[in-house]
Order: structure tokens, then sequence, then C-alpha cells
């Protein structure tokens, strides 16, 4: 019974989150100049900028910009200024932690490897190998999430593996793979100052990727044109030269009519569709009903803004897209973006300075961690598991049978559905706060409870590992080494700063350990992370996302290195499709139809309103990290709801006033946020926190048939005026350990 | 680190508030300063939030002839021979927020702590060692700026001032804000936007009789 063992109020006296303001040693010791500086890369998001540690008597003591970098000159957000105040923080786990009756206690290393491998051992056997499931994540290295995917299907024997990107990037993955064979951004960050044309749609770049911001101000700098499609004014929009205020789930419908007027008014790059692509003609007859008019009635958009966005992606060579969860968190998540991917593909806009369209990974290692193996569907070198050459060749560089390899598991929302349904028994957790982050929050915390065995590898006590049986005192960013893939494709260098604190091993070393525990010694056998990595270049060899050539030495020097790179003396490959050869067999890019239909909690009169969820600049995900850091909190202390004043006057609901969101499955009071950047028939609320101000509580479980991503993006609710929480002071202190200011 | 000094005394601060996405890095990273200790002397607000997205950062303008100096009854406001106009001298602050009123641009602030006004001073330690400021180097938008004038004036579309009116009251300043391209001067007073010959003391006043 994987409950809580004691009340969260208390739980949170002992682990947090408490709130971090000040350098280890307090602001009178920041004056004293550090022992050395360590070039690494931002915690946080998939832009990875790079920055430099400050380090003094073996703790992370501040940051100092690292100009060098070519990705962000030293240009920073918030969360990468303030993200050096997570490593002394009160709240760091120093041992691992077993629950007991009256709460979590200490245990040593050990006996809790002893502990977990002992329960793993007597799940395996009672249910076998599948009712153990692993939860990986996209903000760890690569080396850790190669040995997390490759620990699952050898030392544990279990198909279920997956990881928290299946929240992230896996829409605009299986849409690149099934267009471009390929799963990665198209082209370096550069190209979009080249652009005359960009399109963002479903992304607040602003906040959530925030150092794109100056590559698309210099784009308009030369007189490129800024197009926005977002249900809200985000502040990137400041300086659209053109807003498609889209309601939200109809994307699909614009982008098709956007295609409509492409080919309808002649602006079709034939000659391009006929060298490069295969499939256009089905797509072209799938557009011909989507006229502006159709898709204006069902998007909100006027006609004429559609035809206008279309004329200027038809009309340059030199056209880029840009799209985010928000297009992406769909259950037609897929579709929306294979239909953004074929304006450009129509329109010949692909392998040239300023022109493609790409994701924007969201994760530290969204990317990365999608590469090699902890995602249920492939194997490193972003192999498929199911393809019998594939899995082949990934067992003979694992020393393993390729018939004991285990085939595609569940997904991550699946693997909660599969918990909850009692099939699947233990849960191994890794960088992964699955309470917070999976749509259906109460959902997720009854499959919390019915698990026999949940175990966590975490540096803070999240609000999932709340119900663990065990913690294992896992590692930090700064206390690793290795590579993560930034939001570009390039390979960067991530540096291990400090060692880790107390009880604290490295995850990786865990993970070993863990498996020699299971009786798998053999195949774990690094001495380092970097040896994990060898062994990932050969993994990754003659995939398609090839390692090959890519050292440590070489990032170091070159400062990143852009896959695929299949030899020590290759270049990397900053630009794909330059030569007008995709990733498929066949040479061609691979037009997809898209066919429309409705979202998967779809408005009726007692849920007349969309709701609609996302990200504000100061927080990063589920918060474990950046709630506790104190000037990332005071910026954005609770969650506030962004309505119209055309709908907050229906309610009689003005700014600051607690107001209720309810929808099918629970319902969320906060302050309302009255302001007219948002659609009149939508509501925001921002996702990172947990508890009864937890935003996922509202959403649902729908997932897209092919990617597995839950529709985020689109709930129907109802709204309505309400009272302040009676225990308001309580409530703020247990789940954000914050008050407000009073007047001094 | 020398040449790299030297090349930087050409530097300049560009201000231009319409890249400005409200993501604070500037706020934050301002508050690490050794000096002020996570204190930030930086102001970023909404310019109309129940209206729109947009905000903007104010930094200290530095003033060429600083009318925080002029008021400050103590003496306390110096600007050093690089036109950089200091934060008050502890020693003869007095508290008095004379500066804090009659500053055009809104930026000193008396802290009730240390009963002392501070306020940005570009990042003396850094900028004297071969550095950029804080803020402009992190600043992820580039609405704070710190290069050579010749590298802003060829890369952007608005252009450079540092000549504001308020009224018929002109001040000069070190830091330059991006205008329009329209607008090489910068007129904050509705006065300014009145028909001509309406200048005088009385010409404006409406007789309302």
């Amino acid at each position: 019974m994987a409950k809580p063992p004691l009340r969260i109020e208390d739980l949170a006296r002992g682990y947090g989150p408490h709130l971090n303001y000040e350098p280890p040693g307090g602001w009178s010791e920041a004056s004293r100049p550090p022992d050395r500086l360590v070039k690494t890369h931002c915690s946080f998001c998939g832009m990875q900028c790079g920055i430099q540690l400050k380090v003094r008597d073996e703790k992370v003591v501040g940051f100092e910009p690292w100009e060098e970098f070519p990705f962000n000159h030293g240009m920073l957000c918030p969360k990468g200024v303030k993200r050096y105040l997570q490593g002394t923080h009160p709240d760091r786990l120093l041992t691992s932690l077993v629950r007991t009756e009256s709460g979590f206690a200490p245990i040593a290393y050990d006996a809790a490897l002893d502990l977990a491998a002992r329960r793993l051992t007597e799940i395996k056997d009672k249910y076998g190998p599948d009712a153990i499931a692993i939860y990986g994540g996209a903000s760890m290295i690569t080396e850790k999430a190669y040995v997390l995917g490759k620990f699952a299907r050898v030392a544990v024997g279990t198909k279920n593996i997956d990881y928290n990107g299946r929240l992230c990037m896996v829409s605009a993955g299986t849409a690149y793979k099934l267009a471009f064979g390929i799963d990665r951004a198209t082209n370096p960050w550069t190209d979009l100052a080249a652009a005359d044309v960009v399109l963002i749609a479903g992304s607040n770049t602003a906040e959530c990727a925030p150092i794109t911001t100056h590559y698309l101000w210099q784009c308009r700098e030369r007189g490129g044109k800024l197009i926005v499609v977002d249900p809200r004014m985000t502040p990137i929009t400041r300086n659209a030269d053109l807003y498609l205020p889209v309601r939200p789930g109809t994307d699909l419908a614009l982008f098709l009519a956007m295609l409509h007027v492409i080919c309808r008014d002649g602006l079709v790059r034939q000659a391009y569709v006929d060298a490069h692509t295969t499939g256009f003609d089905a797509v072209r007859a799938s557009v011909s009903a989507w006229t502006p008019d159709r898709a204006s009635k069902i998007t909100g958009v006027p006609a004429a803004q559609i035809e206008k966005a279309a004329h200027w992606i038809g009309q340059t060579d030199r056209a880029m897209g840009l799209h985010a969860r928000g297009i992406e968190h769909h259950s037609k998540g897929v579709e929306n973006c294979l239909a953004m991917v074929n304006l450009y593909l129509a329109t010949g806009n692909f392998g040239r300075e300023g022109a493609g369209c790409m994701m924007i990974t969201g994760q530290g290692n969204g990317q990365g961690g999608r590469e090699h193996g902890q995602k249920a569907d492939q194997l490193p070198g972003m192999r498929s598991i199911t393809d019998p050459e594939h899995r082949k060749y990934v067992a003979g560089v694992w020393g393993i049978e390729p018939e004991s390899l285990p085939g595609p598991g569940l997904s991550a929302q699946e693997i909660m559905d599969a918990i909850h349904r009692g099939e699947i028994k233990a849960l191994l957790s890794m960088c992964f706060n699955p309470l917070v982050s999976l749509p259906d929050a109460n959902f997720t915390r009854e499959a919390l409870s019915r698990l026999e065995f949940f175990g966590v590898i975490d540096f803070f006590l999240s609000e999932t590992a709340h119900h663990a049986d065990l913690v294992l005192c896992g590692s930090m960013h700064e206390e690793d080494e290795g590579v993560v893939c930034s939001a570009e494709g390039r390979v960067q260098k991530i540096n291990k700063a400090v060692e880790p604190p107390g009880d604290a091993r490295s995850d990786a070393l865990i993970i070993c350990d863990l498996a020699k525990r299971l009786g798998k010694e053999q195949y774990f056998q690094y001495q380092s992370t970097r040896e994990i990595f060898e062994e990932l270049r050969v993994a990754s060899r003659g995939g398609i996302a090839d390692y090959y050539g890519i050292t440590w030495e070489r990032i170091e020097d070159e400062l990143g290195v852009f896959w695929p790179c299949p030899e020590i003396g290759h270049p990397g490959t900053h630009r794909l499709f330059e030569n007008g050869r995709f990733y498929h067999a066949d040479g061609k890019a691979h037009f997809q139809t898209t066919e429309w239909r409705e979202s998967g909690d779809p408005l009726d009169a007692s849920f007349p309103l969309f709701l609609t969820t996302g990200r504000v600049v100061s927080h990063y995900l589920s918060g474990t990290q950046t709630r506790r850091i104190g000037p990332l909190v005071e910026q954005c202390p609770e969650p506030r709801i962004e309505l119209h004043p055309r709908l907050a006057e229906r309610h009689g609901i003005v700014t600051g006033d607690w107001m209720r969101i309810t929808t099918r499955r629970a319902a969320v009071v906060a302050q309302a946020s009255v302001v007219k950047t948002i659609r009149p028939d939508t509501v925001f609320i921002p996702y990172h926190w947990p508890g009864r101000r937890s935003a996922n509580l509202l959403t649902h479980r729908t997932l897209d048939p092919r990617s597995k991503i839950p529709e985020y993006k689109v709930s129907a609710c109802r709204i309505e005026k309400a009272e302040p929480p009676p225990d308001l002071e309580s409530w703020r202190l247990e789940e954000t350990g914050w008050m407000p200011r009073g007047p001094a | 680190m020398d040449a790299q000094r030297a090349g930087m005394n050409a530097y300049e601060f560009f201000v231009d508030p319409s890249r400005c996405i409200g993501c604070r890095a500037c706020v934050a990273a301002c508050a690490e300063c050794d000096t002020h200790r996570g204190v930030s002397m930086i102001h970023v607000d909404y310019i109309d939030r129940p209206n729109s997205i947009a905000t903007t950062p104010m930094v200290c303008m530095h003033c060429v002839e600083p009318t925080c100096a002029l008021v400050c009854p103590a003496d306390a406001i110096k600007q050093g021979e690089d036109g950089i106009v200091r934060s008050a001298l502890k020693p003869r602050c007095i508290a008095c927020s004379n500066c804090v009123l009659a500053c055009p641009f809104g930026i000193p602030t008396v802290h009730v702590g240390p009963e002392l006004m501070m306020k940005c001073d570009m990042c003396y330690d850094r900028t004297s060692a071969g550095l950029r400021p804080m803020c402009a180097t992190v600043c992820p938008s580039q609405a704070l700026t710190f290069g050579p004038p010749e590298v802003i004036a060829k890369q952007r579309l608005a252009v450079a001032t540092n000549d504001f009116r308020f009224g018929r009251e002109h001040v000069k300043t070190k830091v330059f804000m991006m205008a329009p391209a329209s607008e090489r001067v910068i007129a904050v007073d509705v006065e300014d936007y009145m028909e001509k010959g309406a200048d005088g003391p009385e010409g404006w006043i409406v007789d309302e009789a």
C-alpha cells in the first residue's frame, strides 16, 4: 500500500518545499572568490544554455555567464540564474529513506539496495517481469537514460519502461518519424534569425524557451515577419505581425485551411514536391474541402487572416515553423504536427538556411533522453524495438540473445492505467513526478496507492515520492558528468561541479548496483559514466541517432556536436535535409494525410468553456526544483487563472477574486487574473503545483492513439466565483512553503 | 582581459522595451551582485496587464546632469568620470527620498533596512574588470544590451536616442533608449503633442468661461 506514511503537512515540515534564498553561508560569504568555475549547462529546459557554476569549498555557490558558448552567449532566464540555489538546499536528501509506520526513516545505502532487489525479485517471481514498470525522465544525462533502458530490459526483463518525455515530445517525434524518418529539430536556431517568415504555433516561447526570443527578434530586425498561433497572447506575441487566436483544440483545421489556400493559389513548389516527397496528391485532395471559411467557423480565426498566413509562408523560400506542446498535447497531437509540417513540405521550405519546420523540445535532455532507450518503443540510436535487425544489433552490443530482449511496452500514462487496474504491481521511478505531471491527478494518487512496491530514485522528496516504500538518494545535475542533446540537436557536455553529498550516489551507480543485486552484474561493469557513453556510441552506431563519431573530447573542443555524426572525422549535421535527402529508406519525405476530429473532452451545456494549461517562466515542469527556490517562487508563488473580462464580467469576477474551475474530474480554486490577452471562451491555469491547486486534477486521460500523449491542452470546464479556502494559511504553507509578505 | 577592457570603453548600454518579455532574468541576476546581495536594482513592470502582455525593464539611465544628485541635500550622490551615477554614499545618505521624487525615470529606491538610497550603477564591479553588466549579459531577449553603438545601429530597426523631453525639461542620458526610427527625441508630456504655438505657460490653459 503505497500511501503517504504521514499527513502531507508533516511531510512538508520535514522535506519541504522549503524556500532557499541565499547561497551557502549567506550573502556575507558571497564576495569571497570561488575556488573554480565549472563550464556546464543549465539543469532545466531544452535550450540547455551554457553556464559556469561557481564552486567554493566543494559547494555550488553561484553562477557566472558563459559568454563564449555559441547558443546563448551568456544569456539566461531567471531559472538559469537561480538554479545554483538547489545544490545546498535544506531539502536535499542526504540519505536513502524507507517508509515506516511513523514516517520515513533513513536507511543505509546497501540495505536500501537489498530491500529494492528483494521486493523486485519477489514481485517478478510471483507475477512475471512485466508486472514491474520503470519510469525515467528527460532531465537526466543521456548516459543515465541509456543505462536505465538497459536495466529495464536486461536486469529486470520488463517491457514496461517509459519516461516523462511521453508528456512532452512524443507527438512531434512520432510525426517527424512518419514524415521525415528522423526525430530531431530540422535546423540550428541561427536559422530562425535568417528566415523571412516564422510561424509559431502553440508555443509560449518567451516563457518556456526564453533564449529563442533573441533569435526571433533578430529575424524581425532583418524585416522578417512573425506569425503567432495561440489562444492566449503570450509575451512573444507583443511583436507578432499576425496573431491568430485559435480556439483550443482546433489547430488542425487551421493548418488544413492554410494548405488549402497554398494549393488553391498556386503556391505549391511542385518541382520540390515531385523530387523529394511522396503522398502529396492524397494530401492535396484531403484539403480541398477545407476552405478558410469552414476553418474560420471551427477555429474562431477570421478567414482573411488564415489566407494571409498561408500567403506569407507560400510566397517565400525562407519560411520557418516552430511548434511546441500547444499543438502537441492533444488527442490529435501527431496530426497537428503532420499538418503543420505539410505546409513547409508543400512550399519546399526545408534544407536551407532559414527554411524548416521544427519542434521546440521542452525538457533539458528531452532530445537525448528519448534517443537511446528509455522510451517504450525504442532501442539505442533511435532504433525500433520491433525491428528484428535493430533488436539483433543492440542485443549483440549488450551480449544477450535477441529473443531475451522484451518487446514494446506500455507508455507512461498506460503504465499508470495498468497500475490502477492492478496489472502492474511494482514501480521504480527516477526523475519523474507523475502525481503532479500526469493528467487526472486523483486517478494517479489512487493508482499509486495500489502498488505493492514503489521505489523512487531522487534528490528531493517529490509529491510522488510521498507514496514511496523506498527512496534511493540519487544525484543532482551538477553531481554527474555526461552528455545531453539540446533542442537544436546539439550534443553537449554536462560537467560535474561537486560530488553527491552525504550518502547520496550517482543515479547511474545506483542503477548498476541494483542490477548487480538482481544477478546481472556482467552486463553493468561500468566504472564511470564515460564508459557508459563509450558503449552508447557503439550501440547507436548505424542507427538514425548515430553518436559514433561523438566523443566527450570533441564536444568540449567544438562546443557541441550535432548528430547524426557517424564517424570521428564527420563534422556533425547542423541542418537536416540539405541535399534534399530525407531519412526514410527511399530518401524522400512522406506527406501524411490527417483527419479532423473533436477533442476527447468535448464542451456541453454543463461544461461550456475550454480549459488549457501551460507554464510560467519562473517554474519548470512539476516544480520539484523550482518550487524550492525562493526568488523563483516569489516571482510566481501560486497558480493564477487567466480569463477574459467579458467572461469574468458574466460571473462577477475581478482580478484577485477567488474562483473555481470545475471539469468532469475535479474542481480547483485559485485567484483570478482578468486580462484581455486570452480568448473569452477559454481559461488558463499553469500546472507546476501539487495538491489542491494542481491543474492536473482537472485534465483528462485521453491519449493520442499513436504518440500516447495526454490531451493537456484542451478540457471542457465551467467556472464560478468562489470563497477563499477556509484554511488558506496552512494550505499555502503546506503546499508552497510561501506566504504573502505583509506591509513592511 | 586588457584588450577586452579597452574595447569595452566604446560600449554603450541600450534599453529596448519592445523586446522585453517580462521574464525577470535581469532582476534575478542583478540581485546576485556582491554589493547589494539579494536585492535587485532593476524594475520590470507590466505596462497595463489587464490589456496587454507588454512589459518594460528600467535600469538607471545615468543622466548627464543627474537630477537625483542635484536635489540631494546631503551631497551623497556622485557621478564618476565615466559618467556613471553611483548609488548614494552610505555615510552621507539621510534617506530623505528627494532623489526618489525627483528622478524623471523613477529609478532610485530608498531601502528601509539600511536607510539608504540604492540604484543601478551599471555593474561598476564588472565593467571595470572587462565584463559586461550582469543584466545585459543574461537578458534572453536582449531588451537590455551592452555593446558597440555601431553594431546596434546596424542590427536594429529602432534607433538609439538619449535625448528626453519632459515638458520643457531636456534630459540627456548615458544610457540609450531604442525608439521608433521617426522619434529621435522621446517626449513624454502631452504638451509636446499639442498644437504649435501653444507652448507658453498660459497659452494652453483652456479658458473655462
